[in-house]
C-alpha cells in the first residue's frame, strides 16, 4: 500500500476564490489560488473551514476536482437542501473571497498516472468530482490507460462537467462515457429512465486484468454499484469506494 | 487567526456541548468504508484475539452469542466531521473477551472480514471502553454497519470501531492500521481534533 498520503503536518492554509463557474441549478465549481499548496493525487480532498464573525466554524470535507500540477485548485460543490456550509459555497462565495482549508487528505482513492492498467468508474451524481480529478489527471498526462466513466445522474441537467466530458471522450478513443439517468432521459435517449444494473456496469465482460474500479457516490448508489461488480465477479479487493450519506462526510 | 467568511453565519444544531471541536451533528447514520460491504457468513463466522506469546482464543457465532452481553449508549464521532448522539448498542465487552489472557503486550490491531485493519492502545480496549456490538438500536446490526458484529471504542473516531472485526492481535510493538498507514492520526481522540497525521 502506498504511504505517501500526507507526510508533515497539515495546517489551515488561506484560499482565495478567483472565479466561480455555475456547473447545473444547484452546483458551482470554486476556483482557488492557495499559495504554498503542496500538490495532491487525483481522487484527493481537503477540508473546507467557515467561519462566522461570532468566532464559530463548521468544517466539511470537499473532493478536488483538478489535476495534480494545475495552478489553481477547483472544487466543485453540490447545494444540499439542508446543508450549513454547502449552501454558502455553492450560492454566496464570490471571487476575491478567502476561506480556510488544509490537505490534501486521503491515500486511498486515488489514481496514479503511472498507472497502466484499465480504470473502471462509476459516479452517482456529485460522486464524480474525485472521478474527474482521475480523468483530467490521465488527460493532462497523456496516460494511455484505457479509462471508462459510467455516470449516474438523475436528469440530463443534473450532469456536472457535461460539455468538457463530452469534449474529452471525443477526442479520444481510450475514454469511455456512459451516462445513466434514473428520472428523465434526454429527448430520444434509447433507453428508459431506471437505476445502473450490471449489463451496464460490465458491458457484459469479465474484468479486464488489472482493472482498478472507482466508485463514488450516496451510500445506496455506492452499496448497489459495488454489490452488482462483487456478483457479476469483480474481485472485492480491486474496487475502490467513496461514499456519502446525506449528511456524511462529503457534499 | 481564522478568516471570517463574508455573510457565513452558521447553523448551530444544538447539542454543543456533546459535540468535540469540528464535529457537527446528524440524525441519520451514514456509512463510510473504503470497499465494497463484505459478505460474512455466520456458519463460519469467528472471532479470535491472538497474543502475541502465540496463545489465542476464539469464538464462533454460536459461543460468542452465549457469552455476557452488555446495552449501551454512546455518541459517535466520525472524522469525516459528523456526531450522533446518544446511539444504542448491544456487545460484548472486550473486558469480558480479554479476561485471563496472558500479555504483556501494550497494543492492539483489529483486522477485518475485507482486510480492513486498525491499531489501538490495548489500554483503550479494557476498563469498560470497549464491546464487540452485534446490535444497533435493538435490531440486528446491519452489514453496511458492519454486521454482523464490529468493534465499538466510541470515545475514538469512529474509523478506530472496526466493522466486520474477526481477530484482535495483541502486540508488544504499535503496528498502524489501514487508515493509520494513509495519513489519518495513530490515536483519533476527538475531543484532541486528532484527525489526521501531526494533529
Amino acid at each position: 500500500m502506498a504511504r505517501t498520503a500526507v507526510l508533515g503536518r497539515l495546517t489551515w492554509q488561506v484560499a482565495t476564490v478567483t472565479a466561480v463557474r455555475v456547473q447545473t441549478p444547484t452546483a458551482r465549481t470554486i476556483v482557488l489560488n492557495v499559495p504554498g499548496w503542496p500538490g495532491h493525487r487525483a481522487g484527493q480532498h481537503v477540508d473546507v473551514k467557515l467561519t462566522a464573525p461570532d468566532g464559530y466554524s463548521a468544517q466539511r470535507s470537499y473532493s478536488i476536482a483538478s489535476p495534480p500540477g494545475a495552478t489553481t485548485l477547483e472544487l466543485t460543490v453540490q447545494r444540499l437542501a439542508d446543508g450549513e456550509v454547502s449552501p454558502y459555497l455553492a450560492d454566496v462565495l464570490e471571487p476575491g473571497d478567502q476561506l480556510e482549508l488544509r490537505g490534501p487528505i486521503g491515500g486511498w482513492f486515488v489514481w496514479e498516472p503511472t498507472s497502466p492498467g484499465p480504470v473502471l468508474l462509476v459516479a452517482g451524481g456529485s460522486g464524480v468530482v474525485p472521478l474527474m480529478a482521475m480523468i483530467r489527471t490521465r488527460a493532462r498526462t497523456g496516460s494511455r490507460a484505457p479509462f471508462r466513466l459510467i455516470y449516474s445522474v438523475r436528469e440530463p441537467d443534473t450532469a456536472l462537467y457535461a460539455g468538457e466530458l463530452a469534449g474529452l471522450a471525443a477526442a479520444d478513443a481510450g475514454l469511455d462515457l456512459t451516462y445513466v439517468y434514473t428520472r428523465s432521459t434526454p429527448l430520444g435517449w434509447p433507453l428508459p429512465a431506471g437505476r445502473i444494473n450490471t449489463d451496464i456496469l460490465t458491458a457484459g465482460q469479465a474484468a479486464p486484468p488489472g482493472l482498478a474500479v472507482f466508485v463514488c457516490g450516496p451510500t445506496g448508489f455506492v452499496e448497489a454499484a459495488a454489490d452488482l461488480l462483487v456478483d457479476a465477479g469483480y474481485d472485492a479487493q480491486t474496487i475502490k469506494t467513496e461514499r456519502f450519506g446525506p449528511s456524511g462526510g462529503q457534499p | 487567526m481564522a478568516i471570517v467568511s463574508r455573510g457565513f453565519g452558521g447553523r448551530r444544531r444544538g447539542g454543543d456541548e456533546k459535540l468535540p471541536p469540528g464535529q457537527y451533528l446528524v440524525t441519520d447514520f451514514p456509512v463510510l468504508s473504503a470497499g465494497p460491504t463484505p459478505r460474512v457468513n455466520l456458519d463460519t463466522w469467528e472471532l479470535r484475539i491472538a497474543a502475541e506469546t502465540g496463545q489465542s482464543r476464539s469464538w464462533d457465532w454460536a459461543a460468542f452469542r452465549q457469552l455476557p452481553h452488555e446495552d449501551i449508549t454512546v455518541d459517535l464521532h466520525c472524522v469525516t466531521k459528523w456526531s450522533k448522539l446518544g446511539t444504542a448498542w448491544r456487545g460484548v465487552s472486550l473486558d469480558t473477551l480479554l479476561d485471563g489472557v496472558a500479555t504483556d503486550a501494550e497494543f492492539a490491531l483489529a483486522r477485518s472480514y475485507g482486510g480492513y485493519t486498525t491499531n489501538l492502545p490495548l489500554a483503550d480496549l479494557l476498563g469498560g471502553q470497549a464491546w464487540i456490538a452485534f446490535s444497533y438500536d435493538r435490531a440486528d446490526l446491519d452489514p453496511e454497519h458492519g454486521g454482523p458484529a464490529r468493534l465499538l471504542v466510541p470515545h475514538l473516531y469512529l474509523w478506530k470501531s472496526a466493522k466486520w472485526v474477526r481477530s484482535i492481535d495483541l502486540l508488544t510493538k504499535d503496528q498502524p492500521g489501514f487508515w493509520e498507514s494513509l495519513g489519518y492520526h495513530n490515536y483519533g481522540d476527538p475531543w484532541r481534533e486528532q484527525r489526521y497525521w501531526g494533529d
